[in-house]
């Protein structure tokens, strides 16, 4: 179908790092430097980026944010298991196909396979759709850790060249080299094909000033105090032996209804009462709600 | 710079880091779009292209602050300055005047005396000044670690030297109490919930302090003795090697969280390995039998049900003192895959022994079932001294009649028991009404009979003894268990 033009010098997304950390700030994200780094060598390099961590780190934002910076289209993968090639790559829209050799009944062969194996009968998925764009795409392969490995080998080889063969088209070879985001919550260990071909960025959760800062760019009316105190009770929460950290969504959600609610200062007994929002198992919400109290009691 | 990155990439696989070619050939070509004088780009850009699981960033960290420490002209020591002190350490600003007059004079470490450390130290965590608490690190090192050049130890011990001279608790005490009084009107104003965060904001500093203190040692090694030389004697073991008898807090740590990944990809690779082993032989019989509903065509082959290989596992754990670690990661490790078996029954010993499946049956997270086990389980019969033949023979008296030959029997310990008789003849009974009985050792193997150690009169009596230092071989023995 289309050949990538060889000679033609790909043409940079970003002037620096600092440029990349600067356009993500732009569209609401904040990014450290080890993260904008990588988006800029993902760039020059050619290379996918695999973005591990716990859930609600920033993965999938990370990539609609890059998406929305460049005025890319976002082009979304979401795994789960047992998806596979007719999902992920393309697929024979066979109803269609077979309704049209009803309606050619007595054509040859010949002719009735030329016409049914073409464009018009094409479903595109996902992967053959970022391959095949003209224009500036990101592909998303979301929460890759969720597919088999035969699956993760299909995904393997699309992202080494960057062209997927249809048996009955041909090639079809990506005229650029798309941003690539595999996301994984590591629930499972990627096989190390998969992780070689790619840069490696841990989204781990962040600084208490960079909680800070994302609370204040992410919502609204919000007075620095508060985002303040927010971002310290979380880290404290996160320093506890819980069964499941509170991730930035759940400070988010805490921080917009205690701004709803008016609240201009968190107390203990705030905290307690909207725990919830924050934690999301029972034992957790108690161990914390006594963590809390037995300062209390020894203060 | 290709030979410094090519002795990077050796000490990284020396670490134990599977670095492929490609990747260092990924890493050559990242750090040449890159500025060479930014290092924290810099050791990105080797992360991203060299490091691909996140509980291999610390053994990264520790190797990269060796090769490249001395990068970007800030940080460059020459020899003659190594052991003394130089100009640009005292910042101006708050408090440096005065240090900075007196220094003209003598130009060695007693111009700074200690009062003027310990006041550096306050102002720049109480401020939170990072160009303060840098130079604080430097200062400190110089004065207090005593580093002598060309003496082979490691960093630790001038870290702890310097660290106890700086009173650190102490002046985390001050500022929360001063906190506590400037809060205007009332001295008690400080909740007891500002007052935690407050002293974890600045316990937070500290922190960042005692990394500076680290980095400021470890610069002062390179320039001495090569980061070659250094990164071997700093070098870190992954979480998957650390020796379990030995492991420091941090190391544990660690190793707690490596071992929920660990239990994923052991379910991962036994359910695969069953799903194989699923198909028996063709059930011929059945097949034609079949066959008669296709008109005699055998359309639908059947096969014969295999042997039901999920194995009851009875874990029998000696958790006295210096092999409690080892009994927490394992019973962890084999409670978080019990779906792998048909049962899992825990017992744990020191001169008594006790049940305590039913903890981990109540418990929602294996850590809080180790953690009651420790408190719950009644295993202190005589003196809380490990007797591995007492608790044998209990245990053959009490849940002996329940071993069948559906159970595998696991024995965890160093067999150390304090001169006390070994009572093997219980563990041969045990064997022949079992499956199998293995015994894991978190001993080196060299050690094996020594001293009061009688695990050769238990090996005769068991199918299979394994040393099991760490949580890689730990691993290993249970993915052959299936
Ligand atoms: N660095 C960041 N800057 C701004 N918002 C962020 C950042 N990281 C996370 N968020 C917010 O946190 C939420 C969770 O992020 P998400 O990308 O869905 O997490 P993940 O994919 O890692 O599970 C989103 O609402 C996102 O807006
Ligand atoms: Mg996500």
């Amino acid at each position: 179908m289309s050949g990538r033009d060889e000679g033609g010098a790909r043409r940079e997304r970003f002037a620096s790092v600092a440029a990349v950390r600067e356009q993500l700030h732009s569209v609401g994200y904040l990014a450290d430097d080890g993260l904008s780094g990588v988006v800029y060598l993902a760039d020059r390099l050619g290379k996918p980026v695999l973005v591990e961590g716990p859930a609600g780190t920033g993965k999938t934002e990370l990539a609609k944010s890059v998406a929305a910076m460049t005025g890319a289209r976002l082009i979304r993968l979401q795994c789960y298991e047992g998806l596979d090639e007719s999902k992920a790559l393309y697929e024979w829209n066979y109803k269609r196909q077979l309704l049209r050799i009803q309606v050619e009944q007595g054509a040859a062969w010949a002719d009735i396979e030329e016409d049914i194996f073409t464009e018009e009968f094409l479903l595109t998925r996902p992967l053959l759709e970022a391959i095949r764009a003209s224009e500036p795409v990101v592909l998303l392969i979301d929460e890759v850790d969720r597919v088999e490995i035969e699956t993760e080998a299909l995904l393997l080889e699309v992202l080494s060249d960057y062209q997927v063969s249809i048996p009955e088209l041909g090639t079809v070879t990506a005229t650029q080299i798309p941003l690539v985001f595999l996301t994984s919550n590591n629930t499972r260990e990627l096989s190390e094909a998969l992780k070689r071909r790619c840069l490696y960025l841990h989204l781990d959760y962040p600084s208490v000033e960079r909680e800070r800062e994302i609370v204040l760019v992410k919502v609204p009316g919000i007075s620095e105090q508060l985002a303040d105190q927010v971002a310290r009770i979380v880290r404290s929460l996160r320093s506890l032996d819980l069964k499941k950290h509170p991730s930035i969504s759940e400070t988010l959600d805490w921080s917009r209804t205690l701004v709803l609610l008016g609240i201009e200062s968190v107390d203990a007994e705030t905290t307690r009462e909207t725990l919830n929002l924050l934690l999301k198992y029972r034992s957790d919400i108690e161990a914390a709600s006594k963590e809390l109290g037995a300062t209390a009691m020894t203060a | 710079m290709l030979d410094v990155l090519t002795g990077f990439v050796a000490e990284l696989r020396r670490s134990g880091l599977p670095v492929s070619v490609t990747e260092a050939a990924d890493a050559a070509e990242a750090i040449r779009h890159v500025p060479l004088e930014d290092r924290q780009a810099f050791k990105y850009a080797l992360g991203a292209t060299l490091v691909k699981s996140s509980a291999h960033w610390r053994a990264f960290d520790t190797a990269f602050e060796v090769y490249f420490s001395l990068r970007g002209s800030q940080y460059e020591i020459g020899t003659d300055e190594l052991f003394g002190t130089r100009e640009e350490d005292v910042p101006g600003g708050v408090g440096a005047g005065e240090v900075r007059e007196r220094r003209d004079g003598a130009g060695g470490l007693e111009a700074v005396s200690p009062e003027e450390i310990a006041a550096m130290l306050y102002r720049a965590l109480r401020d939170r000044d990072k160009a303060m608490l840098a130079a604080v690190a430097r200062l400190a090192v110089r004065l207090y670690a005593g580093m002598e050049p060309g003496r082979p130890v490691g960093g630790t011990y001038y870290f702890y030297r310097t660290l106890r001279n700086l009173d650190l608790d102490g002046v985390v005490e001050r500022l929360v109490d001063e906190a506590r009084g400037t809060v205007p009107g009332d001295a008690e104003a400080l909740t007891p919930l500002e007052e935690r965060l407050l002293e974890e904001e600045y316990r937070a500093r500290v922190e960042e302090l005692q990394r500076e203190i680290e980095a400021e040692i470890r610069r002062r090694l390179v320039s001495d003795r090569g980061a070659g030389a250094l990164a071997q004697a700093l070098r870190k073991p992954l979480p998957e090697d650390v020796d379990f008898m030995h492991a420091s807090r941090e190391e544990l740590v660690m190793m707690r969280r490596a071992i929920q990944p660990l239990a994923r990809k052991l379910q991962a690779r036994l359910a695969r390995k069953r799903r194989h082993l699923r198909r028996g032989a063709l059930d011929f019989r059945s097949t034609v039998r079949h066959s008669l509903s296709y008109g005699g065509v055998p359309a639908d082959p059947r096969f014969r049900h295999p042997r039901p290989s999920k194995p009851e596992i009875v874990v029998i754990a000696d958790i006295s003192g210096s092999v409690a670690a080892f009994a927490r990661f394992t019973l962890h490790l084999v409670h978080a895959i019990g779906a792998q078996f048909s049962q899992v029954r825990s017992f744990v010993f020191i001169d008594g022994i006790d049940e305590v499946s039913r903890i981990f049956e109540r418990c929602e997270t294996v850590t809080e079932a180790v953690h009651r086990v420790n408190q719950e389980a009644d295993v202190v019969w005589v003196d809380g001294h490990s007797d591995y033949g007492h608790a044998l023979g209990v245990f053959r008296e009490r849940w002996g009649r329940q071993i069948g030959p559906k159970t595998s029997i696991i024995v965890l310990g160093d067999a150390r028991s304090n001169y006390h008789s070994p009572e093997a003849w219980v563990l041969k009974e045990l064997q022949q009404r079992a499956r199998h009985v293995y015994w894991l050792n978190p001993e080196p193997k060299s050690y094996w009979g020594s001293g009061d150690s009688i695990i050769e009169q238990y090996a005769q009596f068991c199918d299979g003894v394994y040393e099991c230092r760490n949580l890689r071989q730990l691993g290993a023995f249970v993915e052959n268990l299936v």
